[in-house]
């Protein structure tokens, strides 16, 4: 049952990093691929109407993560105090950005926010790469099973080490070059004129930088957690999910090539869910691995009682099922095309 | 009570005040979208644009609503985390189940309510204001079910190791004391509300401006302000009070200003509680009414604060006294306008009545005091508990966060927030003095047009 809720929890955060990452990426490059009110309101406009189900993602997840693991929510969120809170901020102003830049039509207050949008966006994904980072590395749980991390100490990797810190700015720049090429890989499917060029030239030139910082994060994160290395020792079968996350980035190449761009952002989105089940099972049964080792926290540790887990199970399928519906709804009703063009 | 408890405690309730001045009027308002949808379905043109032009508020009010809520989740977890731990198996069931059936839900569409009218048809974006109104009221009783258990825990069991498991999901989201608080918290969204659309209203018509759209707004939230004030009497605020008496009676006799147990207890309507002495200054009472409120007897006997054992007692009581009467003082307020309201559009006057829409005008911050001083009531009156009578606030806060942090982040949403509050009354302002846009069909928005054109609708 633990087992199943770490899976389900996962998936629910990994959702969030493929839909969500549409929107945060998207908002890394909006000052890049739209250098005037118009092709800024073109980008926006490719992304106002999915943005908000998709951040239901981290609220849902975060949900689940409440019901299922309430002991890991209770470590995590209070001992990365700082960081949360920061993220709070950032999911504040992209939030606004989006949905206040088009209400009053001033060039300076379009500005403002089209400001505000892409650099909580960028640092939204520093965060949650650096969150990943620290949940591969470690944690510095002690014998009472809290932490506190600052948010940087000397950025070396040690027992005291900091929120911030060469490993895990390595995986939160890592998130911006990935989630960056999922945006641009979105904007090249979804718009048309200048805005659409720009994206394809920037996924292009993306690409490489993304795969040379990919395969240096995996490695170091196989060096810095032996838990990775004696999972995939004990079960060799599971390099299929680095090397489906590897063959769907490469598809995404070549499916652009041949001017499959939907299938192109497809194939990276799926590059994204393998890379983060990879970094799950990598982990499992941690969910908040320590760094020692001794402490860490599994699942089973942090789940909540048995009755409680069964329970969420009753409602969380056929909600689930709904969701799903949403979302295929809300997709299937995105205009093919989003063009420079008046308002919404 | 420890400093450091009080701290976040502090924290929690000044984000949580910022972040319910948005939520009253969504869901409020995402009900009079509804009624005023159905009505243009029917073929009322003007309800149509009222429906365009209220949108855009509920669209920004939204967006402030969603991005002060996330900060509450996550608080939970960062700022409570030895409650969160303890009780994730129970309450998490509310929280997650919030995002799963409600957040989706109203995410999903309320983009096609603010710009999907020309896409969906009338009768698409009818359902999708539905949907919207049906997902921010199911929210709405998902967080009021998760505090009604921390008022009223049902449905659990506690385990060896100190943490709370459910055993029934059907007891929780049936909890009484949830179906008692929400008729109550939603009522008074719909106050908000609807002092706001009749605040617009007259604004419009005192200027002598969209006249049309105005006479509409300000009519329904008459109407509709009317029977939301009277029920948050009558029948919710009674039985919410019944039940404080009959399961907090610690908390009734301290927001009643109630010190010494009587027979035949007085009701105060005004007076300053004095906590170190036991009394009321200056009080001006009913007496016997609290009794009969309660029991229906004027005779019957009320417990007072003095005889509660004080490691039961709420630590501010002072507050919890003003934030009640101050609710309910504004309530009876309500009523009285509404009334006033209400009797003058039945006579024909009101849309010329200055003296009238100016008290309309002005009237609509007061539902906000009163909506927060109730949840004031509730929460300050939970005190000293987390989880009524079976965990302790002060055992629930996340103890490895040093204070300095938590004044830190305190400050830093105070500045954002006052940042936030200019950023949200300029975009109001904004909208609000454009009006809705002007009629399509070319009818010009004057009375006399008004009188020829009066049949439609």
């Amino acid at each position: 049952m633990q087992t199943l809720w770490f899976w389900i929890f996962w998936g629910m955060l990994a959702s969030f990093v493929v839909f969500g990452g549409i929107d945060i990426g998207v908002g890394i490059l909006h000052l890049i691929v739209g250098r005037n009110e118009a092709q800024r309101t073109q980008t926006i406009r490719s992304i106002h109407q999915v943005w908000k189900p998709n951040e239901v993602w981290l609220v849902a997840g975060g949900g689940v993560m409440f019901v299922a693991f309430p002991l890991l929510l209770a470590t995590s969120l209070s001992g990365f105090y700082l960081a949360i809170m920061l993220v709070l901020w950032l999911l504040i102003g992209r939030g606004l950005g989006i949905e206040l830049r088009g209400r009053i039509a001033d060039p300076m207050w379009r500005q403002f926010w089209d400001v505000a949008f892409c650099v909580s966006s960028g640092l939204l994904a520093v965060c949650l790469g650096a969150a990943l980072g620290n949940f591969v590395r470690g944690v510095p749980l002690d014998q009472t099973g809290v932490f506190f991390e600052p948010l940087w100490t000397d950025f070396r990797v040690r027992s005291d080490t900091g929120i911030l810190d060469w490993f895990t700015v390595l995986v939160g720049v890592t998130a911006v070059v990935a989630l960056a090429h999922h945006g641009a890989l979105w904007l090249n499917a979804f718009t048309e004129g200048v805005v659409q060029e720009r994206s394809a030239r920037i996924a292009r030139w993306l690409w490489m930088p993304l795969v040379v910082i990919l395969i240096l994060a995996a490695t170091a994160s196989s060096i810095l957690q032996p838990q990775i290395r004696m999972n995939v020792a004990a079960h060799p079968w599971a390099i299929i999910f680095p090397l489906g996350a590897a063959s769907a980035l490469i598809a995404s190449r070549v499916l652009m090539r041949n001017g499959r761009d939907l299938q192109a952002f497809i194939a990276s989105g799926a590059s994204l869910y393998a890379a983060l089940v990879a970094a799950a099972f990598g982990l499992h049964p941690y969910v908040l691995p320590a760094r020692n080792p001794a402490l860490g926290l599994t699942a089973i540790a942090a789940a909540a009682p048995r009755e409680s887990l069964q329970l969420a199970l009753y409602w969380w399928i056929p909600g689930m099922l709904l969701v799903a519906g949403y979302f295929f709804y809300v997709y299937s009703k995105l205009p093919p095309k989003v063009s420079v063009a008046e308002e919404e | 009570m420890d400093f450091a408890a009080l701290l976040h405690r502090r924290l929690f309730a000044f984000t949580v005040s910022f972040h319910y001045i948005f939520p009253q009027i969504t869901m409020g308002l995402a009900l009079l979208i509804f009624l005023m949808k159905s009505m243009a379905l029917r073929g009322d043109e003007t309800a149509n644009r009222a429906v365009r032009f209220w949108t855009k508020i509920l669209g920004v009010t939204f967006a402030m609503g969603v991005v002060t809520g996330i900060p509450m989740e996550f608080q939970f977890g960062t700022n409570w985390s030895r409650f969160s731990a303890a009780a994730g198996g129970v309450i998490g069931q509310t929280l997650a189940m919030e995002g799963t059936f409600a957040f989706f839900l109203e995410a999903a569409f309320l983009y096609f309510l603010l710009y999907g009218e020309k896409r969906l048809g009338q009768r698409g974006h009818w359902a999708a204001s539905l949907l919207v109104f049906f997902g921010s009221w199911l929210s709405g009783y998902f967080i009021v079910c998760t505090n009604a258990w921390m008022q009223h825990p049902v449905g659990y069991e506690i385990l060896p190791d100190h943490r709370i498991a459910l055993t029934s999901l059907s007891a929780l989201l049936t909890n009484r004391w949830a179906l008692v608080q929400y008729s109550h918290v939603m009522v008074g969204t719909v106050i908000t509300a609807s002092f706001l659309a009749a605040c617009v209203g007259s604004y419009h018509l005192l200027r002598n401006e969209h006249v049309a759209v105005a006479r509409k707004c300000l009519s329904l939230g008459v109407i509709v302000g009317f029977i939301a004030s009277a029920m948050a009497a009558v029948p919710t605020g009674d039985l919410v009070a019944k039940q404080v008496y009959k399961y907090q009676p610690v908390k009734f006799a301290a927001m009643e200003g109630h010190f010494h147990t009587e027979d035949g207890a007085a009701m105060v309507l005004i007076g300053q509680p004095d906590v170190e002495t036991m009394t009321l200054d200056n009080p001006v009472k009913i007496p016997g009414l609290l009794s009969f409120l309660t029991h229906q007897r004027w005779t019957s006997r009320i417990v007072g604060l003095a005889d509660f054992p004080p490691d039961q007692r709420p630590d501010l009581v002072a507050p919890l006294y003003f934030s009640y009467h101050i609710m309910a003082g504004l309530g009876t307020i309500f009523i009285a306008i509404m009334s006033l309201g209400l009797l003058n559009l039945w006579r024909g006057k009101l849309y010329r009545q200055r003296w009238m829409l100016w008290i309309l005008m002005l009237a609509a911050p007061f539902p906000f005091i009163a909506n927060t001083a109730g949840w004031m009531t509730a929460e300050l009156g939970r005190q000293p508990w987390i989880i009524y009578n079976v965990m302790r606030t002060a055992d629930g806060y996340s103890r490895h966060v040093s204070t300095g942090n938590v004044w830190f982040t305190m400050l830093g949403f105070m500045g954002l927030y006052l940042f936030l509050s200019f950023v949200y009354f300029f975009v109001m302002t904004r909208i609000i003095g454009a009006g809705p846009e002007p009629d399509p069909s070319h009818e010009t928005d004057t009375d006399l047009e008004l009188v020829l054109v009066g049949g439609r609708g």
